[in-house]
Order: structure tokens, then C-alpha cells, then sequence
């Protein structure tokens, strides 16, 4: 993609771009209602919440943000929801968007996929791969997780239609237990579609609601979560080997300090349904969260959002173990599941801790009854791993 | 004459691709699909195909613009002919220009 073609004109990407805009990247989405009732998932609502569309923004309040974001710089659009296909104006803002020169890629679980939309998109194309979430390869698997009869003959004439149309895709698989080795049977359906880019990923660490609106859903997402052995397994089915390497280790792997942000915050900001900006998809803490109705999106991204690198940790528990702790590259921890498990930025989240540990241990960087906070020779051990 | 661009053809930019300046970067988003005729997502031009990109606005001839880059530029190895020759026959395969002529 990056490679020249000729000494006046480069194909080049985003992160190529000698001079990157203010607002490279923006996440929109278009609504939290969904056509599946997936128990895991930490931002839908029902089809049929009126209070939820009622409250969603009009078509020509998206085009004005959208008109914005491209006086930015904006590049790259990430249509996500909930399921944004059931908005019936989806297709009149993904033109839009395209016509302004933004590259789109569409997070969806492709069951409104119509021969309508696939046309729109083969002879219009996103630019980006569509990005499908697989719920199960057979029919008892799906549906056992979208909990909506039919769905997953929906979902597979989505994906024909999309590959009729040549329509470049990538999939990730959100299996549960019992289902977790269908993600072999993912990896080889997805390598003789042919318009499959890369191989698929798997969404292992469900995240709690984003908006902590339900202890009850909270609870039952976190019963659904496979246990750390589990989830290890299932990286390795994804990817066909261990999924973390010795070069991720050498760059990744080390203490994270005292500042909470270590991510790039605010970089990739995302637009709620209801005109809110957050500084990313998942963080919805609402004092962080911005109000572009009473203000502007380069007041967020230039000034408000920025501010937030300076933001320093003071939980104890998070002082004592994640501000020393090793493993913070492998960890999954971040501010936004802090906030959702506990209401505060700074905070260990358990689960992700214990899968990051049973990984050290699975790699010999930590062994039984250690606490990586506690281990001073990290850097000594991450020398003596080989491939 | 080099790639069939004889110096009375007319260019102007394709409708199906959208221009963005970004942070006086010009960059070509491809629009319909074949634009381009790679996989590509974006393309940037460098300062040489930004020069001649300015210029296509559909009324100067490849003589025109060749003339008037030669009155902005030295050109003492009288390499901007062959610069702005090749440039457009590149456009033109990859369907970023068209040629105004074939749309009477």
C-alpha cells in the first residue's frame, strides 16, 4: 500500500501523509440500537428503543460534523453503532462521506446488507475493508449469541452479496464458550472467501457496558467471559501460533507510570449518536465526554482532548500494582474499562489482569505465585525468551 | 511524443475522485471504483504533479501548461516537457484526468 509507483504520484495511507492533519481519524456512530440482542455486548439497545431514536441525530446534523471533521483533515471515517445498517439514512451519509474524499470503514454484523447497498458499494467503494463481526459458523452458535431467530441467514447473505460484489472484507469472531473452537472453522472459511483481508481476529475481552447504565447486564456480561486459560487458547486458533512475540515483548512490554493515558488519547475520538464527542469509542466517562452542540470539534481535538495526557493516576490500588506492573503492554487494562467496571480512570480491572498474567506465565516471564508488580528483573527476563 | 499525449490535448481533472488539500498537501481520494487502477486508498502527488495538477483546468492545452512551467521554473536540462508528458499519461491510464476533447 505504501509503495511508490512512480516519481509524480504515491499511493500512500494515513499514517504516510508528510504532514498529518489535526483529525486523521474519527469514529461515528450512528446509533446504539441493534437488530441483534447479543448478551456480551457493552453499547446495544433494542431495535425498538424509541427514547434511543428519538434522540439520535438528524442526517443533516451528521453532514454538518462530517463537513467539520473534513475542514480538519479528516481522512478516514469509521461508521460503527450499535448496528448503524438499521438507520434507514445510512446509505445517503455513507455517499456523503465518500463524496467529501473520506475513506470509510463500516464495523457491522452485515445483515442488512442489500443487493441495493452492495451495489452502492461496488461501484462506490468504502475504501476500507467492511469490517464483519461473526457471532458463530453454524446457525444453533449464532443464534445462541444474537438471541434473534433467522439471523444468521441474514448474516450469511450479507456476506454473499458482499463477496458477489468483490466488496474487500475482514471478519472478527465473537465466540463464546462452548463455541470457542468455531474459530478454526472462522480461520478456514475466511481464507476461501476471496475478498477476505488478513486473517480474522477474535473478541475475547468483553467489555462491560460502555455507559455502566446496568449493573444486571454488567453481571451477566461478565458471567459470559471465558476464563484466562480459555481465552490464551483462543488467541492461539485465531491465529494459528502463539499470538504475542518476542518483538512485541522488546517494544511493548514495561512498567506504565503514573499517567493514565498511555494510548494516544483523543486521537481517535468518536461521535455518539447524540452529538456527543468521546476522547475514544469505548470511553464514555460523561465529565470527559464533549458537547459538540455547544462547542466544536477543533476545540476538542486541539484543546479539550489533549489536556487529558497530562491526567496522573491516584488510585492506591492502581499506584501499587498497574503503575509498576510489567505487564501493562500485555494487559488489556485501560481508562476506559476502568470506568466501566469501576466508575473511575485509574483502577486494576481484574479479569484483564489475570489474562495478562496467565499469558506471562503461559511465556515464562512470570512464574507461579509471582506478582508482576513486584518483579524487578523484567527486562532480564524478556532477554532470555526466543522465538 | 511519449504515451500518446500529443501537446494540443485538453485535461481537467476526473469527477470521480475527490481533491483534498490537506496542510497544503494535495491528495486524490478516488471516488468511482477503477480510479486509480490499484488497490490503493489515497495518493499524493509531489511538488511536480501538484505544478501540473493546478493547472488542469480543462482549458489549457499540454503545450500550455508545458509554457507556462518553463516561464516559473529553470529548466536548464529541459526536462519539464518530458516531466509533465509522462505526468499526465500516468493520469490518464489511471482515469484521474480526462481528456476534454473525447466528452464533446
Amino acid at each position: 500500500m505504501s509503495e511508490g509507483v512512480s516519481r509524480y504520484v504515491t499511493v500512500t495511507e494515513l499514517g504516510r501523509v508528510l504532514r498529518p492533519p489535526t483529525l486523521g481519524w474519527l469514529d461515528l456512530e450512528l446509533t446504539e440500537r441493534c437488530n441483534n440482542d447479543c448478551r456480551h455486548c457493552c453499547i446495544n439497545l433494542p431495535l425498538d428503543d424509541a427514547d434511543a431514536r428519538a434522540g439520535e441525530m438528524s442526517t443533516e446534523r451528521i453532514k454538518a460534523i462530517l463537513d467539520e471533521a473534513v475542514d480538519l483533515g479528516l481522512l478516514v471515517l469509521r461508521i460503527t453503532g450499535g448496528e448503524p445498517l438499521v438507520r434507514d439514512d445510512f446509505e445517503e451519509i455513507y455517499l456523503y462521506a465518500r463524496r467529501l474524499g473520506l475513506s470509510v470503514i463500516l464495523c457491522t454484523n452485515a445483515r442488512r446488507v442489500t443487493p441495493q447497498l452492495s451495489r452502492v458499494f461496488a461501484e462506490i467503494p468504502p475504501l476500507r475493508p467492511v469490517q464483519v463481526t461473526v457471532y458463530g459458523m453454524s446457525e444453533a452458535s449464532y443464534e445462541a449469541m444474537t438471541r434473534r431467530k433467522g439471523s444468521f441467514a441474514e448474516f450469511r447473505r450479507g456476506i454473499d452479496l458482499l463477496v458477489q460484489a468483490s466488496i474487500p472484507l475482514t471478519l472478527s469472531g465473537a465466540f463464546r464458550p462452548p463455541y470457542l473452537e468455531e474459530m478454526r472453522a472462522l480461520r478456514d472459511w475466511a481464507a476461501e472467501l476471496p475478498n477476505v483481508v488478513g486473517t480474522p481476529n477474535q473478541v475475547m475481552f468483553y467489555d462491560l457496558r460502555w455507559r455502566r447504565e446496568s449493573p444486571s447486564r454488567n453481571r451477566s456480561i461478565a458471567e459470559l467471559r471465558a476464563v484466562p486459560e480459555e481465552v490464551l487458547e483462543a488467541g492461539v486458533l485465531v491465529a494459528g501460533h502463539e499470538p504475542v512475540t518476542l518483538e512485541f515483548c522488546r517494544k511493548f512490554i514495561g512498567p506504565g507510570g503514573e499517567k493514565v493515558f498511555s494510548c494516544g488519547i483523543g486521537q481517535r475520538p468518536c461521535v455518539d449518536e447524540y452529538s456527543f464527542l468521546q476522547p475514544c469509542d469505548a470511553l464514555r466517562q460523561p465529565s470527559l465526554t464533549y458537547d459538540l452542540a455547544a462547542g466544536s470539534l477543533r476545540d476538542a481535538v486541539t484543546v479539550a482532548f489533549p489536556r487529558l495526557l497530562d491526567t496522573r493516576a491516584t488510585d492506591p490500588l492502581y499506584l501499587e500494582r498497574c503503575a509498576r506492573c510489567f505487564l501493562m503492554g500485555l494487559c488489556q487494562q485501560c481508562p476506559a474499562r476502568s470506568y466501566s467496571e469501576h466508575g473511575v480512570l485509574d483502577r486494576p480491572v481484574e479479569y484483564q489482569c489475570e489474562v495478562a498474567q496467565a499469558q506471562a506465565r503461559r511465556m515464562g516471564l512470570l512464574k507461579s505465585g509471582e506478582r508482576p508488580w513486584e518483579v524487578n528483573d523484567w527486562k532480564e527476563r524478556i532477554a532470555c525468551l526466543t522465538e | 511524443m511519449s504515451d500518446g499525449v500529443s501537446k494540443d490535448r485538453v485535461f481537467k481533472p476526473s469527477t470521480d475522485l475527490v481533491v483534498r488539500d490537506i496542510e497544503g498537501q494535495v491528495i486524490l481520494v478516488p471516488l468511482s471504483a477503477g480510479v486509480g487502477d490499484l488497490e490503493a486508498e489515497l495518493f499524493s502527488l509531489n511538488e511536480t504533479g501538484k505544478a501540473v495538477w493546478e493547472r488542469l483546468d480543462g482549458h489549457k492545452s499540454v503545450a500550455d501548461i508545458i509554457a507556462e512551467l518553463q516561464a516559473e521554473y529553470e529548466d536548464p536540462e529541459g526536462e519539464i516537457e518530458g516531466h509533465v508528458e509522462g505526468l499526465l499519461a500516468e493520469f490518464s491510464k489511471r482515469r484521474m484526468v480526462v481528456d476534454v476533447a473525447a466528452q464533446v
